[in-house]
């Protein structure tokens, strides 16, 4: 078939599909404020503002901000197993190191290869100078609970967490996907590094389509384990959680990342004030119908729990 | 609401700029290609004289300067040739005149008053009062011979233009009745018998004079004195022409003078002559332009590019095209989707790559970035802190370059040696920008990064050295209002990008099944 780029903007327009021009024109240079983004971007921050409004959050083991301090940590550390290095600046899961063990005084990270002390903080030392966060401005660093996720993913991830993504617009859930990590995204649940993106149908909760970088996938290509049909466990509460931290940092329009805990049950990761696009291609649903559907209510709804409720009725993937 | 504000917005700003442009293109004449040409005429008007020793003045008649004064020509520049005679310049009976003076000479004297002159089509706005000319002496048969004449004349006109134009006729064209060959017989000489119709003209009351200029044409030849006879009918003056009776100004006409004093006079010498020499040439129509606006408007030029010194025009030369490379990006990214490193680099990219030539700049860009990679790849492994990293990278590119330089002496080639400071310093923010997004995003993203900044590099590049774009700004520098427009009129565009077409191609295809 010849690739006819009017027929396929044709087609796209129909069933919704935003891009990332009419992303940034209306919906995020319109809804969301410039003043708020700190509270999104400064992973510190959020979780801060997350606690003060009963959110859950990984528990915060230290912040490393000066150079000095990062001899310190190993000291603060020598209790914890397993923990999660971040740059408070991070995005898109840049610069973040997942350790699950030891082995004497070398640290053992998600994907099996061992670390020495002096890598580990020539990583704390380059995140500190700013080399993963936006403009490379400095940045602090954050040691995290790691997540011991939910077994349910067991068979559909690879060597990660996988997390939910559920896009917020003016408090009301609009779309969400779960995000699996593969042995190509070195264990991210990324989709841009090869992290499979699944569509979740918003009344039932459960998994319908898969994408694979641009691909459409039905199973997971390490595990070979269906990806489709899963029901996602505590959903109320993930939507509910989404819905109330958007409220919290202020953004008309943004993402939500969640992680599903064995033992704590759903976490908030990180919030986006720039979420992507590719989440429409795992849902194979385009976001404007449903954006335009909160648009033009007449009265946005006071509880979060009346706009989960009205999500649930109407934004069905199809 | 804010849209048809914005749109609003866009549409005034470019028409403010293409006003101004136009206005700088139809009326001041600016050229819109580097090389455009167009006419001028020098034209040397020789006083020769017999001179009788004593004190001796010259008066000659001059061309109008003010351009109100002169129709469809104008005096860029004149200067005066005079060896040991005082000039003056002075404006009285409705004209300008160069008066020479001096003390003592003898023999043949030449003076010399030298013009250059442009076409430049305007209004002529002749407000000079309508004066009755001093009635001819006649005898009484030649006074017979008029009043017969007129009274022809009469029964076949209808207004001023026409008794005159039909007095013309029958006294010039057509002398064969005896009444006009009477009067025409002691009247020799076109200038003579125009002086006659005007000074007729005034027994019937209607205001006329003899006007001269000469009929510039495309070659290098003495031209003759054009006497044009003009009559006014109480609105405004009508110009006849003398060789055939019709109306208006000639074509290629250049006004000398419309003074009734004579061309030339000298105080010893009753019979003068004064020989016109016209010479044409083409000239650049750039410094035409420049010299034109002088004339017309000082503060044009004086507060344009143009009047700048030599070296800051040719910055501004290169400094105008930059918005044009950001345009482009614009269009690239938001439009296509290509994807680059940072903003605005790709057209700091192009500007370097002026100096380097894009073949030059392409090969010179790719291995000095994939060079200065492969360091920092090893600094890296060295755990470096950011800035000193960024320096030593620096120093590296520094001395990559220099040994790009001298090897590419030895081989021959030329291109390594035109390295300016500019790109060193763009080259080791692009080696940097990679290694980062290499280490973030992966090798693929970071290829596919620098390919795209690389290509709207070269696009960029391209259309930022085509000569007459860049000609054309620098004239008219205005015409970034227009762009400035253009850019917030696409600046609200959220449609797709071509890349996203491609990225999501598959759910269409969905949508067909």
């Amino acid at each position: 078939m010849i690739f006819n780029p009017f027929t396929v903007a044709r087609r796209l327009r129909k069933i919704g599909l935003i891009g990332i021009n009419q992303r940034n024109a209306d919906y995020v240079l319109r809804y969301n404020k410039r003043q708020f983004y700190p509270r999104v971007d400064d992973k510190l921050l959020t979780k801060k503002l997350a606690i003060e409004h009963g959110l859950p959050v990984p528990e915060l083991f230290a912040v490393v901000r000066e150079e000095h301090e990062i001899k310190e940590v190993h000291a603060k550390l020598a209790e914890r197993e397993k923990f999660v290095v971040k740059p408070a600046h991070g995005s898109g899961g840049d610069g973040i190191v997942v350790i699950v063990g030891r082995r004497g005084d070398k640290y053992r990270r998600s994907n099996g290869v061992l670390m020495t002390a002096d890598e580990f903080n020539h990583h704390l030392s380059n995140s500190l100078s700013g080399l993963f966060s936006l403009g490379g401005q400095a940045d602090s660093v954050l040691i995290e609970y790691c997540v011991e996720f939910d077994p349910v993913f067991d068979h559909v991830s690879f060597r990660g967490v996988p997390d939910v993504r559920i896009i917020i617009f003016q408090g009301y859930p609009v779309m969400a996907m779960i995000r699996l990590p593969t042995r190509m995204s070195d264990g991210k649940a990324n989709l841009h590094q090869g992290a499979i993106g699944v569509g979740i149908d918003l009344p039932s909760g459960r998994t319908c389509k898969g994408v694979w970088g641009n691909e459409l996938v039905t199973e997971h290509p390490d595990t070979e384990h269906s990806i489709i049909g899963m029901d996602i466990p505590h959903w109320d509460q993930l939507m509910m959680i989404a819905a109330t931290a958007s409220e919290m940092s202020g953004l008309g329009y943004v993402g939500v990342d969640i992680v599903l805990d064995k033992v704590h049950g759903p976490m908030i990761l990180e919030l986006n004030a720039r979420p992507g696009l590719a989440i429409q291609i795992a849902n194979g649903n385009g976001l404007q119908h449903r954006l335009e559907a909160v648009e033009k209510l007449k009265q946005l709804a006071p509880t979060a729990a009346e706009r989960v409720a009205f999500a649930r009725e109407h934004f069905g993937t199809v | 609401m804010k849209k048809t504000q914005l749109y609003l917005l866009a549409v005034v700003v470019s028409l403010v700029g293409l006003g101004f442009a136009g206005y700088k293109w139809q009326v001041l004449k600016f050229p819109l290609e580097p090389d455009a040409e167009v006419q001028v005429w020098t034209i040397q008007a020789r006083a020769e004289f017999m001179a009788n020793g004593g004190p001796n003045r010259v008066e000659l008649q001059l061309p109008a300067r003010s351009i109100n004064d002169l129709p469809d020509f104008l005096v860029l520049d004149e200067r005066l040739i005079s060896r040991a005679y005082g000039e003056q310049m002075t404006k009285s009976g409705g004209g300008r005149q160069v008066e020479w003076s001096v003390r003592r000479a003898r023999g043949k004297q030449s003076l010399y008053y030298v013009a250059t002159v442009v076409r430049d089509e305007h209004e002529w706005l002749d407000g000079s009062r309508p004066r009755l000319a001093d009635p001819p002496v006649l005898s009484e048969a030649e006074q017979a011979a008029l009043d017969s004449i007129f009274t022809e004349v009469k029964a076949e006109s209808a207004d001023t233009a026409t008794f005159s134009r039909a007095l013309v006729r029958r006294l010039i064209l057509n002398p064969e009745s005896g009444a006009a060959e009477l009067l025409m017989a002691s009247r020799a000489g076109s200038r003579v018998r125009a002086e006659f119709i005007a000074a007729a003209l005034a027994i019937r009351k209607i205001p006329a004079r003899v006007i001269h200029g000469l009929i510039m044409t495309e070659s290098n030849t003495t031209a003759d004195v054009l006497p044009l006879l003009q009559v006014h009918n109480e609105q405004r003056w009508v110009t006849i022409d003398l060789r055939n009776a019709e109306e208006g100004i000639p074509e290629n006409f250049f006004l000398w003078s419309r003074s009734n004093k004579p061309l030339l006079s000298v105080e010893s010498d009753a019979t003068p002559s004064l020989t016109f020499n016209v010479q044409f040439n083409l000239a650049d129509a750039m410094v035409m332009a420049k010299r034109r606006s002088e004339v017309r408007n000082r503060d044009l030029i004086n507060y344009s590019l143009l009047g700048l010194p030599l070296d800051a025009q040719s910055t501004y030369r290169i400094l105008l095209m930059v918005p044009i490379g950001a345009f482009i990006m614009l269009l690239l990214r938001n439009f296509v989707g290509i994807k680059t490193f940072g903003t605005f680099m790709p057209v700091l990219i192009a500007l370097a790559f002026r100096e380097t030539r894009l073949i030059g700049g392409i090969l010179l860009f790719v291995v000095v970035v994939g060079l200065g990679l492969l360091v920092r790849f090893y600094l890296e492994r060295l755990r470096l802190l950011l800035v000193p990293r960024l320096t030593a990278v620096l120093i590296l590119v520094v001395l990559l370059m220099a040994a790009v330089s001298v090897v590419s002496n030895r081989m021959g080639i030329e291109v390594g040696l035109s390295v300016a400071l500019f790109p060193i310093v763009i080259m080791a923010m692009t080696i940097e920008r990679m290694s980062i997004s290499w280490d973030e995003r992966g090798s693929a993203h970071a290829l596919k990064e620098g390919f795209g900044t690389l290509v709207t590099a070269c696009l960029a590049y391209v259309v930022m050295t085509w000569d007459r774009l860049e000609f054309l700004f620098f004239v008219y520098p205005e015409l970034l209002l227009v762009l400035f427009g253009l850019t917030l009129l696409l600046g609200r565009y959220s449609g797709y990008r071509l890349t996203e077409l491609v990225r999501f191609r598959a759910l269409a295809t969905d949508e067909q099944k």
